[in-house]
């Protein structure tokens, strides 16, 4: 029972990072109806960043803050420089510009970096807090985070008149701009958020997993099959997806597969949900006219 | 003074021309009507004015040049759109509808105070406030764009059919409405309109467009009494 526990609590750990992450692809995909296949070395990529400011001796929690606005700016900045001048080509057209991105940004962090992997810290204390031995610091710590940013976006969108419009373009970009909206910005601004979120992911998951180039491929994996799951168009739905795709990659991998075919689970819930119910769990059903 | 002037209108869909040079003008506090029969280019028309579709030609507003100018600053301007289709942001509430007509404005006083005046043209809304507007039926959604359009605090309202799909009482109640804002409020308006009997009720004067040109122009009574327009668009 208790090893059960055990599994489950750290499944709702990394669980935590799979919904931040599937959140940001939601997040892109309600405004703009790509999946950024990008979003996961856009994360890694932000870690090495943070990585970088604490070699030159910063301490962490400035780190953090610094690191998700410069976050926030690449989010904005690949929105104007790479995904604006395809915004009308094909659909595959744009793909490619997303594999693009991620194989460069792979690429240029192992040419700066060098893919030997490297230790992250984790700013939580090492020993157990509040006396819970089922789990780790800074898995508490990080699901901790997750909630936060969670509950900071909900608010944004929620309550705030930018969030609002976000919400409009994204919904109806004609009749946006019919009440003054600059749509454009909008998407740029969703991008940064986007970016931002990813970026809590990779240095949260980066104490657990070491810091390498390749560190979000699994990831992102995961916060795919998790955003399935919960229907790609619903951001609750991805939320609970990620927390249900990582308890159950655990549940399985501790029990019942072992660790080596773990990812395999998220390829299993990803071909799954799209052969079962395409729309996932939470998410509207679409029906074209023809 | 003309508050708008249109000279020399084009605009195209690709190859398609459907404007070919449409000039008209709208005097400061008149309801000007639109008149034309299906694929005119009434609609083509509003979405020119306000910067959708390119066109070529003269626009302007307040004596200013606005043509050739993005859609987001026309509406910073004054210009307000209640588009063919009404444009409802469906997944949202009735209320967020209501504020994103307000989305440029920074006087939060008077927008409030300017809900409330909406609520009191249209308490059906207010009964509605927190429900997705994509639940509420055709003719509240009608109601709900006009909203939006004067939570801008509009000189000019560009108006796309208000009484489409609307049952005739409702129609009557909502064009009464639009004659109490006119007149209170001194909003402008630019309606286009299929139903030519119902805008010349409402409209001081008319233009009547066919195949993407100005055939004839006058007052609404001027309009009214004219042989043609009676047989084509009156119907007696
Ligand atoms: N999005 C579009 N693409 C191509 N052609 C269009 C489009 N919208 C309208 N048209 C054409 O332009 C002409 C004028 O249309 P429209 O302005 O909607 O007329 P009205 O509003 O007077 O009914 C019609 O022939 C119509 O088929
Ligand atoms: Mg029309």
């Amino acid at each position: 029972m208790d090893a059960f526990l055990f599994q489950v609590l750290a499944g709702l750990a990394t669980g935590g990072i799979y919904a931040s992450l599937a959140l940001a692809l939601v997040m892109i995909y309600q405004a703009t109806h790509h999946v950024n296949f990008a979003q996961g070395e856009m994360a890694m990529f932000t870690t090495y960043i943070a990585w970088s400011l604490m070699d030159a001796g910063l301490p962490y929690w400035p780190t953090f803050l610094l690191t998700l606005m410069v976050a926030f700016l690449l989010g904005v900045a690949i929105e104007r420089l790479v995904i604006r001048p395809v915004e009308h080509a094909p659909v595959l057209a744009v793909v490619v510009v997303f594999i693009a991105l991620l194989v460069i940004l792979n690429s240029v962090t192992g040419w700066i970096y060098t893919y030997t992997l490297k230790p992250f810290p984790s700013p939580f204390p090492e020993e157990p807090l509040w006396g819970i031995r089922y789990m780790s610091p800074h898995e508490i710590g990080a699901i901790g985070i997750t909630l936060l940013v969670l509950v900071a976006l909900y608010l944004f969108f929620r309550f705030t008149p930018l969030g609002l419009a976000m919400r409009a373009a994204a919904q109806n970009p004609q009749s946006a701009r019919l009440v003054g909206i600059r749509v454009g910005w909008m998407l740029a601004l969703g991008w940064g958020l986007a970016a931002g979120i990813g970026a809590v992911a990779g240095m949260m998951v980066a104490p657990i997993v070491y810091l390498d180039p390749n560190m979000m491929g699994g990831v992102l994996l995961y916060a795919f099959a998790a955003a399935l799951v919960g229907g790609i168009d619903n951001p609750w739905g991805a939320v609970l997806g990620g927390f249900l795709v990582g308890v159950l990659e655990n549940l399985l991998g501790a029990f019942v597969i072992g660790n080596e075919l773990k990812l395999s689970v998220a390829l299993v819930i990803i071909v799954g949900v799209l052969l079962v119910r395409p729309s996932g769990l939470f998410g509207t059903v679409h029906v074209t006219r023809v | 003074m003309a508050l708008l002037e249109v000279n020399g209108l084009r605009a195209a869909y690709g190859q398609t021309r459907v404007l070919h040079g449409l000039d008209f003008a709208l005097e400061k506090g008149s309801i000007t009507a639109l008149l034309g029969a299906n694929g005119a280019g009434k609609t083509t028309t509003l979405r020119a004015l306000c910067g959708v579709v390119k066109t070529q030609g003269e626009v302007r507003f307040a004596g200013a040049r606005i043509d050739g100018r993005a859609t987001e600053d026309i509406v910073r301007l004054g210009v307000a759109h209640v588009p063919d289709g009404r444009g409802t942001f469906l997944d949202l509430t009735t209320e967020e509808n209501l504020r994103l007509g307000a989305y440029t404005r920074k006087d939060r006083a008077a927008v409030a105070a300017d809900l409330e005046r909406v609520y009191g043209y249209f308490p059906r809304l207010r009964e509605r406030r927190e429900q997705q507007a994509g639940t509420l039926s055709g003719g509240e959604q009608q109601m709900l764009a006009v909203s939006r359009a004067l939570m801008l605090s509009p000189r000019l309202m560009l108006l796309d059919e208000p009484s489409f799909g609307l049952a005739p009482l409702v129609v009557r109640e909502l064009f009464q409405i639009l004659r109490r804002i006119n007149e209170r409020e001194r909003v402008s308006m630019l309606l286009v309109e299929q139903n030519a009997a119902l805008a010349l009720e409402l409209a001081d004067s008319a233009y009547l467009i066919e195949t993407g040109r100005v055939v004839l122009a006058g007052s609404a009574a001027e309009l009214k009494r004219d042989d043609a327009v009676r047989r084509a668009y009156l119907g007696y």
